[in-house]
C-alpha cells in the first residue's frame, strides 16, 4: 500500500490523537481498582479510598527481610507529598511544583519528565506541593500550584490540553491529585487563608471542557446562604485540597471541604457558613448537590475537613450498611451513612475542649475556651490530610494523630485584599516564648516538640470509636497510612522512620530511618511478581522490596 | 585541646541558662497572622531604643513627620499585619527615603512592638541598659561563664550565647534573668539517663525521637542513646539556673540583658 501525502499526514494526524479503543487504563478498570493490587491506580488505590491492598506476599513474617530496591531523587527541595501511580509496571510520580515523571516501577529509572512551568503569581499557603496524578485511558492529569488542570500523554509526557480554572493571584491554587469518575476529571481549589471562594469542577476527560462547578459556597437565593452574613460569603474560603471518593453504586462522589474565612474570626462571619468544614456528596455527572454533613459549624479554629472519605460496606448495628469513616481534624472520628449522609456517631480520637461531645445529629455541643485559654486539637488538628486506611480484614480504621495537642487562639477584624493573607488573627503556643510545632519539620533536629504534642498512630473500632491499639511517636505524625491483606501496616512519620507495624495489635515489626520527613501516604504494587512498597521521605522516593 | 572538667551542678546550671536563653527566636507569631496577640514590654522598650537611634532622623521622635504616616496614631500607609511591617523595615520602599534596614530577628520584633504600642508607651523611667557594664556582671558577679561560652570560650555543655541577641527577644531574656525555671523552654532541658547496666548519664538534649536521644553529656562527649537499651530516661524541668531578681538591681539587670542583645554572632 502506498500512501500519498494527504494520507500520510492524516496518519501522523491521527497518531497524535489520544485514541479511546486502545486505552490503557478504561474507567471500568477504576471502578475494580482494587481486583488488580498489582497496580495502583488512583490517589488513595481505589474510589473507596480505604489505602488497603489486597497483596500479602510481604508478611508479618517476611518484612524484616525488606530491602532498599532503588531511591528517585526528587529535583526539589520543596515538600514531597506525593503518592504515586503504578500502571502494570510504569509509575506516575509529580515532584514540585508541577513536573510528572514517568518511570520504570522496577528500576526507578525515568522514561521521561513533563515540566510545567507555574505562573509566578501562584502563592500556595502552605508550600509548592502536589499530591499526585490521576490516569484515564492513556492520559494523566494533573492539578497546579497556579490553579491549571493539565492533561498529559501518558507515553511522552506531552500536553494534551491545559485548562485555567482561577486566578492564582488572589490565592487560587491546586495541590491535590484529581479524581476520575466515568469520562469527567474532578479537581477542588485550594486558598482558604486568601479569602477564595471554594470550589469543585469536573472537566471532560478528552476535551477539557467543562462539564459542572460545585461552589462550596452558595450564592445568594441557594439553598444555604442563609448561614452567612450580608456578603460575608464572596470570601469565605471553604477550599477543596484533598482528593474525594467516589461510590459507583450509589453514583456519588464525596468530598471534604476546608474553613471558612477569615480562619480565627468568626465574628467577620457569624452563622454555620455552609459548605465549610463539610462533608459533600455530588452527582458525578452533574455536580448537584446529594447531601452534606457538616462537622464545625461556623468554625473559629481553621479545623478543615479536607480529610479523605474513606468508605466501607460494614455492620451497624447488626445490619450491613454502606458507611463513611472520617477521622476529622477537630479531633472526633465519625461515622456516617453514605446514602443519607445521616451522622450514626462520633467520638473524640484525642483530647477535645473546644466542644464536650457531639449532639444527636453529630453538631458539636460547643466549649469555646476563654481568651488566653489552650483550646484542644491546636491549629493543626487531631489530625489533619494525611491519609487513613481501613483493613476489611481487622475492621479497624487507622489514622496518624497529634495528640495531647492545643493552641491559644485569638480572632483580630481582617480587611479582605485580593492575593493578601487574610487569617484574621493568632494562634500561640501555650508555653510562652515556645513555638507551636509546625504542620513540617524544618529540619532533622527536635528537641521541643514532645512537650506540645506527640504523635501516634491509632487504630480504631468504627463501631465505637474506642482505640483498639495506640503506637505512639516522639514526634507528631504525619503521615499516610498503608494496610495490607497480610495484616500490615505502614507507616511514616516526621522523624524520617517508615515503620511496619502488626494491624491487628500495632507491634512495631520493621523500620527503616530514611533520613527526611515522611508527610506523603505509602502505596504497594507488584511487578514480574515482586511486590514493592514505596513511600516519598524528605526529597525523594524510597522503593523496598523483599531481599531476593 | 584541653576538655574543662565540670562538675554535674555547673553543667547542668549551664545548661539551664542555655534553656532559658537559646532557644530560636521566632516571632511570637507564625507567618499569615495579622498582629501578635500580646506585646511584651522588654521588647517594646528595646524597640524604643532601636527607634531612637535609628528612625527618628526620618519619623522623628513621635513617629509623625512623614506625611501620611502616624505611628503614634496607629497610621500606616502600607502595612496591614505585623509581617508587613517586617517586610518594609528590612526590604525599605523603592522610590522613598526609606531604606532597607539589616535587623535581626530580635531587633525586628522590639521595633515592631514599639510601633504597635507607640501611642501609649512612655519613654520617662525607662532604664536604658548599658552593655559594657553588662559584659562585666556577665563575666564577675553574674558567674555566667561558669557555664556559658561566648563565641567558642568556655565551656560546651551548655549552649554557647554568642548569638543570643539574634536568637531571643529582649522579652524573653529578661523574663528567664528573673524565672529561669518557669520560662525554660522545652528544647533546653537537661536529660537524665541510666542504661541498663546501670551507667548515669546526664546532659543536654541536642536531638530525639521515637527510638532514639541524642545530647552532649558531662564530659562534653556527643552522645547517641537508643531508648531501648535504657533503664530510665528522663527529660528535666528543674533548672540550677540562680534567678537573677534579688541578686541584680534593675539597672544591672538592664546592662546584662543589654550585653546579651548585644551578642550578635561572629561576623
Amino acid at each position: 500500500m502506498k500512501f500519498g501525502g494527504r494520507a500520510l499526514r492524516l496518519l501522523i494526524l491521527f497518531s497524535l490523537i489520544p485514541c479511546p479503543l486502545c486505552a490503557q487504563v478504561t474507567a471500568e478498570r477504576l471502578l475494580h481498582a482494587n481486583e488488580e493490587p498489582q497496580n495502583w491506580l488512583t490517589y488513595s488505590g481505589s474510589y473507596s479510598s480505604q489505602r488497603y491492598s489486597a497483596l500479602q506476599q510481604i508478611s508479618a513474617t517476611n518484612v524484616k527481610n525488606l530491602e532498599l530496591k532503588w531511591v528517585f531523587q526528587a529535583q526539589s527541595l520543596q515538600k514531597f507529598e506525593a503518592t504515586p501511580l503504578v500502571v502494570d509496571g510504569i509509575m506516575y510520580l509529580t515532584q514540585s511544583p508541577n513536573d510528572v515523571v514517568a518511570l520504570d516501577a522496577k528500576s526507578g529509572r525515568v522514561f521521561w519528565i513533563y515540566h510545567y512551568v507555574t505562573s509566578p503569581a501562584a502563592r500556595p499557603c502552605c508550600g509548592i506541593v502536589n499530591r499526585g496524578v490521576a490516569i484515564l485511558g492513556e492520559s494523566l492529569y494533573m492539578a497546579t500550584v497556579d490553579a491549571h488542570l493539565v492533561a498529559i500523554d501518558a507515553k511522552n509526557g506531552h500536553v494534551l490540553w491545559n485548562v485555567k480554572l482561577a486566578e492564582p493571584a488572589a490565592g487560587y491554587a491546586m495541590t491535590m491529585a484529581p479524581l476520575v469518575v466515568k469520562d469527567k476529571v474532578i479537581v477542588g481549589v485550594a486558598g482558604g487563608e486568601f479569602g477564595v471562594r471554594g470550589f469543585i469542577e469536573a472537566f471532560d476527560a478528552r476535551t477539557g471542557n467543562q462539564a459542572w462547578r460545585f461552589d462550596t459556597i452558595p450564592k445568594p437565593g441557594e439553598p444555604g446562604h442563609e448561614t452567612w452574613r450580608g456578603r460575608d460569603w464572596e470570601h469565605g474560603s471553604a477550599a477543596v485540597w484533598v482528593t474525594g471518593s467516589y461510590d459507583p453504586d450509589l453514583n456519588l462522589t464525596y468530598w471534604g471541604t476546608g474553613n471558612p474565612g477569615p480562619d480565627w474570626n468568626p465574628e467577620q462571619r457569624p452563622g454555620d457558613n455552609l459548605y465549610s468544614d463539610s462533608a459533600v456528596a455530588l452527582d458525578p455527572d452533574t455536580g448537584k448537590l446529594k447531601w452534606y454533613f457538616q462537622f464545625t459549624p461556623g468554625d473559629p479554629y481553621d479545623y478543615d475537613s479536607v480529610q479523605i472519605p474513606v468508605l466501607a460496606n460494614a455492620n451497624w448495628n447488626g445490619s450491613p450498611r454502606k458507611l463513611m469513616f472520617w477521622g476529622n481534624r477537630n479531633g472526633f472520628f465519625y461515622v456516617l451513612d453514605r446514602v443519607t449522609g445521616k451522622f450514626l456517631a462520633g467520638r473524640p480520637f484525642v483530647k477535645v475542649n473546644w466542644a464536650s461531645g457531639l449532639d444527636t445529629n453529630g453538631r458539636p455541643v460547643l466549649t469555646p475556651q476563654p481568651p488566653g485559654v489552650p483550646t484542644y486539637p491546636g491549629i493543626q488538628g487531631g489530625t489533619n490530610w494525611y491519609s487513613p486506611s481501613y483493613s476489611p480484614r481487622t475492621g479497624l480504621f487507622y489514622l496518624s494523630t497529634w495528640e495531647d495537642y492545643a493552641t491559644i487562639f485569638s480572632g483580630v477584624n481582617t480587611e479582605y485584599t485580593e492575593g493578601q493573607r487574610y487569617t484574621g488573627g493568632a494562634n500561640t503556643s501555650p508555653i510562652p516564648g515556645a513555638e507551636n510545632p509546625l504542620g513540617t519539620r524544618q529540619g532533622p533536629i527536635n528537641v521541643y516538640t514532645e512537650a506540645l504534642a506527640r504523635g501516634a498512630v491509632v487504630a480504631l473500632h468504627p463501631e465505637t470509636g474506642k482505640p483498639a491499639w495506640k503506637f505512639d511517636m516522639h514526634d507528631v505524625n504525619t503521615s499516610g497510612i498503608l494496610t495490607t491483606a497480610s495484616d500490615l501496616l505502614f507507616v511514616g512519620g516526621r522523624e524520617g522512620y517508615f515503620q511496619s507495624l502488626d494491624a491487628k495489635t500495632g507491634a512495631l515489626l520493621w523500620k527503616q530511618n530514611l533520613g527526611g520527613e515522611i508527610i506523603a501516604g505509602p502505596m504497594t504494587y507488584l511487578v514480574d511478581g515482586k511486590q514493592y512498597l514505596s513511600i516519598a521521605s524528605g526529597n525523594g522516593l524510597f522503593t523496598f522490596a523483599l531481599r531476593e | 585541646m584541653r576538655l574543662r572538667r565540670l562538675s554535674l551542678r555547673s553543667l547542668l546550671r549551664g545548661a539551664a541558662i542555655c534553656a532559658a536563653l537559646t532557644v530560636p527566636g521566632k516571632a511570637a507569631f507564625a507567618q499569615g497572622q495579622d498582629r501578635a496577640p500580646q506585646y511584651f514590654q522588654s521588647d517594646i522598650q528595646y524597640g524604643a531604643q532601636i527607634f531612637t537611634s535609628q528612625c527618628t532622623s526620618c519619623h522623628g521622635e513621635n513617629g509623625d513627620m512623614i506625611p501620611g504616616v502616624n505611628f503614634r496614631a496607629g497610621q500606616f500607609k502600607r502595612v496591614i499585619s505585623d509581617n508587613d511591617l517586617r517586610f518594609t523595615i528590612t526590604n525599605g520602599v523603592p522610590g522613598t527615603a526609606m531604606q532597607p534596614f539589616t535587623f535581626g530577628a530580635s531587633e525586628l520584633t522590639g521595633i515592631v512592638s514599639y510601633l504597635r504600642n507607640m501611642g501609649s508607651f512612655n519613654a520617662r523611667g525607662l532604664l536604658m541598659g548599658n552593655a559594657t557594664r553588662g559584659k562585666v556582671l556577665f563575666d564577675g558577679a553574674g558567674n555566667c561563664v561558669s557555664c556559658h561560652a561566648i563565641n567558642g570560650r568556655g565551656p560546651r555543655v551548655a549552649p554557647d550565647l554568642g548569638d543570643i541577641g539574634t536568637l531571643r527577644t529582649a522579652e524573653l531574656i529578661h523574663r528567664t534573668l528573673l524565672d529561669p525555671a518557669g520560662s525554660m523552654l522545652p528544647a533546653n532541658r537537661p536529660v537524665h539517663a541510666v542504661t541498663r547496666d546501670g551507667t548515669v548519664i546526664n546532659g543536654r538534649r541536642l536531638n530525639e525521637d521515637t527510638y532514639t536521644v541524642q545530647l552532649i553529656d558531662e564530659q562534653e562527649h556527643l552522645v547517641s542513646l537508643t531508648k531501648k537499651d535504657l533503664r530510665e530516661y528522663t527529660v528535666l524541668k528543674s533548672t540550677p539556673m540562680p534567678s537573677y531578681k534579688d541578686k541584680f538591681s534593675s539597672q544591672e539587670l538592664a546592662d546584662l540583658e543589654a550585653y546579651l542583645l548585644s551578642l550578635r554572632g561572629v561576623k
